[in-house]
């Protein structure tokens, strides 16, 4: 159903500007008051303010992105560079290991990267770091406010962003793709 | 403190000459927004002369119109035309000589005319207040009608300017 | 030898006068303070914020419960506040013409004050007027230093030489006289039926027969709305509107020359508080205490009532930030030159028509 707005001139009253002076002081009063008396959600964490008490942010808020670790605790990223390439303001740096370098710290997989920077500066919490990665080894997770002192501060590296990013044991990848496998080859083909 | 006002006196008229001679040849800049300022100031400071003759309505409006809202359009039309400084232009000689001779026959016209005329005010008599009441009541009685004469001289150039800055008439 | 000069009615003058400019200063000041506190702390409870609510020194959160209490309330922010604006870089961009970017900031803070020199803030204070200037023409001095803050802004708006500050001077050049010519014929009336320029005189009729604003509803809304445009606050703030000029004609400022322009807007603030006082609310006058006072008490009892009528004017200030969305350009000028002007005439005309049927 089209809703129609309606757009008849104003008339007299309306031209004198006082029943817009009328609402505008009654929202504005009713938030003063609201305020005043705390009952406004701004008081309503009841325990302090943000600094102190941080924002509670809901279930699948996208934050900063970090580096996750699968359920065996082994590095899930494999050094593809693809989040590299995607990344819209160039925030991540990854030093891959080379040909001689050292190999993933799982066995489904061939390396890991030697380094792996974000510039908190330029991250722009996109996601698309996120979308891209193959190996599921990158989120966005739940931290909005990020600080330092220093611009060398907020580079993350590989460390860091492992550490923040913890154990994600939710996304077994490879353990539903061997068991897809597996399901494949028992599969019962018929062949008429 | 009769020494004072006169003190005051040569202040706001070195000020005023000052400022005058700064809006037309300002040895340091010849910028117009420069030019126009300073004569803000020129008509700040005859406010300031207005004021010690005990003319405060003249004053207050010297300030209002002139400075206030004149002043304000002059500004306003430097900045939107954005005239750059101006050159130096060379002095022509034949103008120098014949502008001198025409300012110094005036000056010394009017510094006889000042030596020859005698002081209106008795000395020792109240001096003249320039009251607003009054000053309304020379207005709108005894000079009504040049008053309104001249009211309708402005509202023809009102008029008048409307209708040429009106591209298409209807 | 020094009570000699002492008794000189010219230097008591002198001093007194020193005295008293000191002191409306000084209160100015604080008042301009303040009076950012009272507005943030009010845009955010209008907003559903709390405001400033943090800042205290370091040892003043050692005092039980004061401390605690003046620290919620914000009462050290704007100590803060000065500081950063002192302590913050003075920035000169190097595109700039900078005589005129540095007395810009300077030319729109002083009108502001000077205004306040003819405001009669109280009665007597034992032999002393409280007004610093008891001009014969006080309201058309004000109307003359106000016409002058003008050019504050603009040369702000032309010096910073580039384009946001300069359409911000030139709006709020084309605003300021256009809501100037509202403003000066709004008061008109009052001064028909009062028959005296002078402002303290002003307020002793109000005082012995009621307050203008019930003889002048009409002229009190002109003069109310010009002072907003006046003032370049919101919902006339065009010359500096954040959203399409950045900041207007003072986006290329920073530090102390920005905190002027700041100061210049708040002080004006008060000033053109304290004349709609003044004009239209009785000044230091109540219905019940219009005397002049004779006592020291009754003084200060006078100049409470004064503040605090400004003070209420002020909150209808910040109040009214709010309430109202930011005028479009052409609507400003057909509100002010089609609206204002022709019912600020018809005003004069109908007031000088019941003056003359009544005070026969």
């Amino acid at each position: 159903m089209t809703k129609v707005v309606d757009r008849s001139p104003l008339n007299f009253y309306e031209k004198t500007y006082l029943p817009a002076l009328v609402e505008g002081f009654k929202v504005t009063a009713r938030h003063f008051v609201r305020t005043v008396k705390g009952e406004n959600t701004a008081t309503d964490l009841g325990d302090g303010y943000y600094p102190e008490v941080p924002w509670r942010v809901n279930e699948g808020y996208r934050g900063a992105p970090y580096l996750v670790r699968d359920q065996e605790g082994s590095t899930k990223c494999v050094s593809c560079q693809l989040c590299e390439f995607i990344c819209p303001p160039k925030a991540i740096k990854i030093t891959p290991p080379g040909p001689e370098g050292q190999g993933a710290d799982r066995p489904n997989a061939e390396k890991m990267p030697r380094e792996f920077e974000i510039n908190m500066l330029r991250c722009i919490f996109c996601g698309l770091c996120q979308e891209v990665c193959p190996e599921e080894a990158i989120f966005l997770q739940q931290h909005y406010s990020l600080s330092g002192l220093s611009r060398e501060e907020m580079v993350y590296n590989k460390e860091k962003l492992l550490k923040l990013g913890g154990v994600h044991a939710g996304i077994q990848k490879w353990k539903h793709k061997l068991e897809e496998a597996r399901e494949q080859e028992s599969f019962p083909v018929q062949v008429d | 403190m009769p020494q004072f006002t006169d003190l005051l006196f040569y202040a706001f008229a070195g000020l005023t000459l000052l400022f005058g001679f700064l809006c037309v040849a300002n040895p340091l800049s010849r910028n117009p927004v420069t030019s126009a300022m300073f004569l803000v100031l020129t008509i700040i400071s005859m406010a300031g002369l207005f004021v010690l003759l005990h003319a405060f309505f003249l004053a207050a409006v010297q300030i209002l119109v002139y400075a206030g809202a004149v002043m304000v359009l002059f500004l306003f039309v430097i900045m939107l035309l954005d005239l750059k400084e101006e050159d130096r232009r060379k002095l022509n000689k034949t103008a120098v000589g014949l502008g001198s001779l025409a300012v110094l026959g005036l000056a010394g016209v009017l510094v006889r005319a000042m030596l020859a005329a005698k002081p209106v005010i008795a000395a020792g008599s109240k001096p003249v207040e320039g009251s607003t009441k009054e000053l309304g009541r020379i207005l709108f009685e005894s000079y009504l009608l040049p008053f309104e004469i001249l009211s309708i001289l402005l509202l023809v150039a009102m008029v008048g300017v409307i209708l040429l800055s009106k591209k298409d008439l209807k | 030898m020094l009570e000699n000069i002492l008794s000189d009615p010219s230097v008591q003058f002198f001093l007194f006068s020193a005295a008293k400019i000191a002191v409306v200063f000084g209160v100015v000041m604080t008042f301009v303070a303040y009076a950012v506190l009272v507005e943030r702390k009010v845009s955010a409870a209008i907003q559903d914020r709390v405001g400033p609510n943090r800042t205290a020194p370091p040892l003043a959160l050692k005092i039980p419960v004061l401390g605690r209490l003046l620290q919620r309330w914000g009462m050290f922010q704007p100590m803060a506040d000065g500081l950063k604006f002192i302590l913050k870089e003075d920035f000169t961009p190097a595109y700039v013409r900078t005589i005129y970017f540095w007395l810009a900031p300077a030319i729109s803070v002083i009108p502001a004050f000077l205004t306040l020199a003819v405001i009669p803030f109280g009665s007597n204070l034992g032999q002393q007027k409280m007004v610093i200037a008891d001009l014969n023409v006080g309201i058309l001095y004000t109307f003359g230093i106000v016409s002058l803050g003008v050019y504050g802004i603009v040369l702000a708006g032309w010096s910073s030489n580039s384009k946001y500050p300069f359409l911000g001077g030139i709006r709020s050049s084309a605003q300021m006289i256009s809501y100037e010519i509202a403003m000066g014929m709004s008061v008109v009336s009052l001064f028909l039926i009062s028959g005296d320029l002078n402002l303290s005189k002003l307020v002793e009729w109000q005082a012995n027969h009621g307050w203008l604003v019930f003889y002048q509803p009409v002229s009190f809304v002109i003069f109310l709305v010009a002072a907003f445009a006046e003032t370049n606050r919101l919902p006339f703030d065009l010359p500096e509107s954040e959203t399409e000029l950045v900041g207007g004609y003072h986006t290329e400022y920073s530090s102390m020359k920005f905190a002027l322009f700041f100061l210049g807007e708040y002080a004006n603030m008060i000033a053109s508080s304290a004349m709609m006082v003044t004009l239209f609310f009785g000044g230091w006058s109540l219905p019940f205490l219009g005397k002049p006072a004779e006592s020291l008490l009754g003084g200060l009892i006078h100049i409470g009532i004064f503040i605090a009528k400004m003070i209420v004017l002020m909150i209808v200030f910040i109040w009214v930030r709010w309430m109202l969305p930011r005028f479009r350009y052409d609507q400003l000028m057909d509100l002010g030159w089609r609206r204002f002007i022709p019912l600020a005439l018809a005003n004069i005309v109908a007031t000088a028509l019941g003056v003359a049927l009544f005070n026969r």
